[in-house]
């Protein structure tokens, strides 16, 4: 967040800034004034132009041939039919009109709906509670920061999931520590009512990125609101509700919809834990997870173009939503 | 930091007694799966505890041969992608993000906003294109289609990141070396570049550890055993379970995470500080 408001800062200062050292440039030629009056600010800085694009010809390339090129090519091969062997037929809206009468289509909608309601929050919960348990002067700080984070970047990888596989089986760790309180369950894998839960909270397990991001936020709130508050007598609890969320709502915001957005496009996981179907019966079958079995295990990449830009416009509409609904809860200081 | 006079002695027990169980709780699967790599498979599941009753090797030994080609081969090809991806996201990311951030022209701002919009996209609205046109140039089983990207400055978080940095750098130095008689090329080598040194180590760490778990991309594009990265490696064991049984899954397992781990105990600082400014995982 603190980048965010920095970079519109830094950007808006850039033009009078950059002026300088063009002018500097041009005029010590001329060996004259700089020269003021006619040139408008962008004309005099045209020679820069050039440089420029030889710098970004990497990333323009890179924009066209696999950015840009390939984003208007899915949307265009969402209106077909293409197997990869014959020419794309054009069919219109063919593939959204299967996508509405497609059970798997809908259960993996069902499936990631599930998923990213149910295990952002939770990850968020987590990652709010203990950056603020850790914050103020704990000793050893660093030394659970990392513990923490250390799930984070070990959770996307494949080894983990295996992992994930034993713990939740039928003679996992899981139903070990159940069956001391006389619970008994089988493989977690196999029943379609539990198999999602072992992938929430492989999610959840993950909380230590956001929190790493919760606790430099928390260092930005002054001590003195903290101080005064004291002064007038307020407690424990009420600083936190009436000083420490409230400030910390941009980050909230900023870690909820980063998560929620990687959340929606979670794949490796589900694909190694169900064995690549998201089974049992489609119970972890994740939407980009179905997009890949549509598209590369039966080559039906019209459909599956078509499912990934329904994703696409989903994410957008669910960022704007966020953003909307801000307003009313993120507290962005003085207004 | 001293603890803040308001904090009673035991408050600061009682929230270490809290703290110590939640991580140990988090950390627990780790540590059961490093005891269980050294424990004969039979025993695996029966035991949950962390003292193994009879100590092997054999788990290592079996799951390095068990795909067919050594196990070094897998973890070489990951580590040559995981190099070539680095190199390519220092070379393309940080052109792009000087220009972007130093460089006075009229579609710089557009370029930038352009670049930070390709964060929010997901992956899967560009791999069926990506996947029809690298099969159409024949690089299906070839690195190209993982580390060519690289090469073209597609990673947009670390060209966000460098600029950001970049701006922090004041302009007094580059006008000075513009003084000097240095254009472009020479301030972006000799006077930016090494100042950028702690941007340059985050992108090089997330660069690597995102490759080397990178799942999706080699299961793509890559279907021939011998060029399997590790992560793919550790799929088809999985595939074969019941033949290479739980122990050896640990064992090589555990072994696709000593790199990472490695960088989280030696670069804590950097990833540390590349979350906090970025937000990437």
């Amino acid at each position: 967040m603190m980048t965010l408001t920095s970079s519109k800062d830094t950007g808006r200062r850039d033009p009078g800034a950059t002026g300088a050292p063009g002018a500097a440039g041009s005029s010590g030629a001329a060996g004259g004034k700089p020269p003021r009056g006619r040139t408008k600010p962008s004309g005099g800085t045209r020679g820069q132009g050039l440089v420029a694009h030889i710098f970004l010809l990497p990333w323009m390339i890179g924009m066209v041939g696999v950015t840009a090129g390939p984003l208007v090519a899915s949307l265009v091969l969402a209106f077909t039919d293409y197997d990869l062997l014959s020419t794309p037929q054009f069919i219109g809206l063919d593939n959204f009109v299967r996508m509405a009468g497609d059970e798997r289509f809908w259960a993996a909608v069902r499936v990631t709906l599930v998923y990213v309601l149910v295990s952002v929050p939770l990850q968020l919960g987590f990652a709010l509670f203990l950056a603020v348990v850790l914050d103020k002067g704990l000793r050893g700080l660093s030394l659970y920061r990392s513990a923490f984070y250390l799930p984070s970047l070990l959770g996307g990888s494949v080894a983990i999931a295996i992992l994930w596989r034993q713990i939740f089986g039928e003679n996992g760790l899981v139903n070990h520590v159940l069956g001391w309180f006389g619970i008994e369950l089988g493989s977690w894998l196999q029943d379609p009512s539990l198999a999602l839960s072992t992938l929430v909270v492989l999610n959840v397990w993950t909380f230590g990125s956001p929190m790493v991001i919760f606790l430099a936020g928390l260092r930005q709130i002054p001590e003195e609101l903290y101080e005064a508050s004291m002064i007038d007598g307020a407690g424990r609890v009420r600083r936190f509700w009436s000083i420490t969320i409230p400030l910390l709502t941009p980050i909230i915001f900023l870690n909820l919809i980063l998560q929620m957005i990687s959340a929606f496009q979670a794949f490796t996981q589900a694909h190694v834990v169900s064995g690549g179907s998201g089974g049992p019966l489609d119970s972890t079958l994740f939407y980009t997870l179905y997009i890949y079995q549509r598209g590369f295990v039966n080559f039906d990449m019209g459909y599956a173009s078509a499912m990934a830009w329904v994703l696409l416009l989903v994410i957008a509409a669910a960022t704007a939503a966020n953003f909307i609904v801000s307003r009313r809860w993120v507290y962005y200081g003085d207004e | 930091m001293a603890a803040s006079p308001t904090t009673s002695v035991p408050r600061q027990v009682t929230r270490h007694v809290v703290l110590v169980v939640f991580v140990l709780l988090m950390i627990y699967p780790l540590l059961w799966m490093v005891v269980s790599s050294f424990k004969p498979s039979n025993l695996i599941l029966s035991q949950t505890g962390l003292f193994p009753s009879e100590v092997t090797l054999e788990n290592y030994a079996d799951g390095w041969d068990a795909l067919g080609s050594p196990f070094s081969l897998f973890l070489g090809n990951s580590l040559l992608i995981g190099v070539g991806s680095v190199l390519g996201n220092l070379f393309s990311c940080s052109l792009t993000a000087y220009a972007l951030a130093r460089l006075n022209f009229r579609m710089s701002k557009v370029y930038l906003a352009l670049t930070l919009m390709t964060i929010m996209l997901p992956f899967h609205v560009l791999v069926i294109p990506q996947y029809i046109l690298f099969a159409d140039l024949g690089w299906i089983n070839t690195y190209i289609p993982l580390l060519l990207p690289k090469f073209l400055a597609t990673d947009a978080v670390f060209i966000f990141l460098m600029v950001q940095f970049i701006r922090s750098l004041p302009r007094e130095l580059d006008q000075a070396a513009m003084i000097d008689g240095a254009g472009p090329f020479r301030i972006f080598w000799s006077v930016i570049l090494p100042l950028m040194q702690p941007a340059l180590i985050t992108t090089t760490i997330f660069t690597f550890i995102w490759t080397w778990n990178d799942y999706f991309g080699p299961l793509l594009y890559l279907t021939r055993t011998e060029l399997y990265t590790v992560p793919v490696a550790l799929k088809s064991l999985v595939d074969t379970e019941t033949q290479s049984g739980i122990g050896t899954m640990f064992a090589m397992s555990l072994l696709s995470l000593v790199p990472i781990v490695l960088f989280f105990i030696f670069a804590q600082r950097y990833i540390i500080k590349g979350i906090a400014t970025t937000g990437i995982k």
